[in-house]
């Protein structure tokens, strides 16, 4: 049994609850033990970072402490906005002796340490490298073999600090899609931003940018989009009713976790997979398997 | 009417400090090294929206151009995606120089009203201050009740959706995501603020500049 400490962030609770859903029902499945992160705060996002540089290193830290407090064990985060943020202030403390004194001061005074100690991980990483394909491959109970999956890094994940996957390429994704026995469409887009928080804030610059990936996932034959961060899941699903007016081009896509892809080849049940969560139905996906391929 | 205004600036209208200023801050250090090669508006998803490609922006803030930088949609369309640090053939952190400028945009308030990008951030600080995390769909609530009210009415069916499919509770309006004890989280940044306060206090008697208060973000 592998055991890490848990920071779900405030995406995995709200809207990207079926995120947290699947990624827990897969951990169980496989074996990995994980302890939430007692009364976590928001790590910053990208927000924070536009109002004060000490605040959001602030707030990551504090997450970090706790994490450190606790256990010995690397932190998991499967939001690639926390990914990052978290990654971020562990560079920052180390790297700006200033930023670093001032936020540890602050914290000290509420009985907080933290020594800088803490690793931060995606879970992608974990299932490749510390799990195993060929481990994830022996619990295959129904083989998506025949499902053409494009899979979507998205930017904070990668970039900047990757240190597990190739910033131009990445392909830990590809890796544990083929090992569920679907079929991974190349497209170049992979990394391209879907636009993050502008699809609120600026709506057409947003969608453009979500056009231009869907666009390119269903030229290139995707019958499904698997993501790992709960933005790009979203921004990808719920715009496709508005994309599709506007460029008059069909975009419907199931847009999925690639937790929730691995655990339908566990045979872990679709609700227990927050499948239901889904606004672009993803129902037809076993049968979609089935029909490409009757064996 | 035709509009007649001078497009050449005078090298005295440069504001060096403020080019100084962003140097100092965490990413920006690097900013010197810029050879203007233009990879990080190429590689940028958002340029061909911009008013001035990063590229630009960078020349504009090294030189002191702070009311042409502050004042652009560039700082504001940036998604953080890192697309441009990466690629930097000189290593510097482009994504952090947008993020110093937000922030003195921020600080200084020159942006349009009810612009929504720095609405979000302020929203964002307030709430993560009050209850330790981000209840995103009254977040995104307030949000355009603060600045296009009218658009709500066109976002129904994504409301009904979301509520569907359980991925959105109206009881979380009331009651939204939050820490179990978010006073913690309200006295650490009270407790940081106090400390960049007095040391902010310090460096301006020690440059005999005593202006500006601090208050990050005036979000308070």
């Amino acid at each position: 049994m592998k055991k890490y400490s848990y920071f779900p962030g405030c995406s995995l609770k709200g809207l990207g609850r079926a995120y947290e859903e699947s990624f827990l029902a897969v951990c169980k499945a496989l074996n990995i033990e994980l302890k939430e992160l007692e009364d976590w705060n928001c790590c910053g996002a990208t927000a924070y970072m536009a109002i004060d540089e000490h605040h959001a290193v602030a707030l990551a830290t504090r997450d970090l402490a706790l994490a450190e407090m606790n256990s010995t064990e690397d932190l998991l985060a499967p939001c690639a906005g926390c990914y990052l943020v978290l990654n971020k202030a562990n560079k920052y403390l180390a790297k700006y002796p200033r930023i670093g004194g001032t936020v540890r001061q602050a914290l000290a005074e509420e009985g907080l340490k933290y020594e800088g100690r803490i690793k931060v991980r995606h879970p992608l990483e974990v299932l490749l490298n510390d799990v195993g394909l060929e481990a994830i491959q022996q619990k295959i109970k129904s083989s998506l073999r025949g499902l053409k999956v494009a899979p979507y890094y998205g930017c904070q994940i990668v970039r900047p600090y990757a240190v597990f996957d190739d910033q131009y390429n990445p392909t830990s994704m590809d890796k544990l899609i083929e090992a569920t026995g679907a079929k991974v469409v190349e497209f170049a887009l992979k990394t391209k931003c879907c636009g993050g928080s502008l699809t609120g804030t600026l709506a057409k610059v947003g969608q453009e940018m979500c056009f231009n990936l869907l666009h390119e996932m269903k030229r290139r034959g995707a019958q499904v989009v698997a993501t790992a961060c709960p933005l790009c899941q979203f921004n990808l699903e719920v715009y496709q009713r508005e994309i599709a007016a506007r460029h008059k081009e069909d975009v419907r896509l199931p847009i999925l976790y690639f937790t929730q892809l691995i655990g339908l080849a566990l045979g872990l049940p679709k609700k227990a997979l927050g499948l239901q969560r889904q606004i672009v139905a993803a129902d037809r996906i076993p049968a979609e398997c089935r029909a490409e391929n009757p064996i | 009417m035709l509009r007649i205004e001078r497009e050449i600036r005078y090298e005295a209208e440069r504001d060096r400090s403020f080019a100084d200023e962003i140097k100092k801050m965490p990413g920006c250090e690097l900013m010197d090294r810029c050879i203007q090669c233009g990879t990080c508006s190429g590689a940028c998803p958002v340029s061909i929206f911009m008013d001035y490609t990063p590229r630009k922006v960078i020349e504009l803030t090294r030189s002191g151009f702070k009311q042409d930088v502050l004042k652009s949609t560039t700082i504001w369309l940036c998604a953080s995606c890192y697309a441009c640090t990466v690629e930097c053939p000189k290593q510097i952190g482009i994504t952090d120089v947008m993020y110093a400028l937000k922030q003195k945009a921020i600080e200084e308030k020159v942006y349009p009203p009810r612009f929504p990008i720095p609405v979000l951030a302020r929203e964002f600080f307030k709430m993560v201050r009050a209850k330790g995390r981000i209840a995103e769909t009254k977040l995104a609530i307030l949000l355009f009740l603060k600045t296009q009210f009218l658009k709500i009415f066109g976002m129904q069916r994504l409301g009904i959706d979301l509520l569907r499919t359980g991925r959105f509770s109206p009881f979380s309006l009331i009651f939204p995501e939050s820490m179990k004890d978010p006073a913690k989280l309200t006295r650490l940044i009270d407790r940081l603020d106090a400390k960049l306060n007095s040391r902010e206090l310090e460096a301006r008697l020690e440059s005999g500049n005593p202006s500006r208060p601090c208050c990050p973000g005036g979000a308070k």
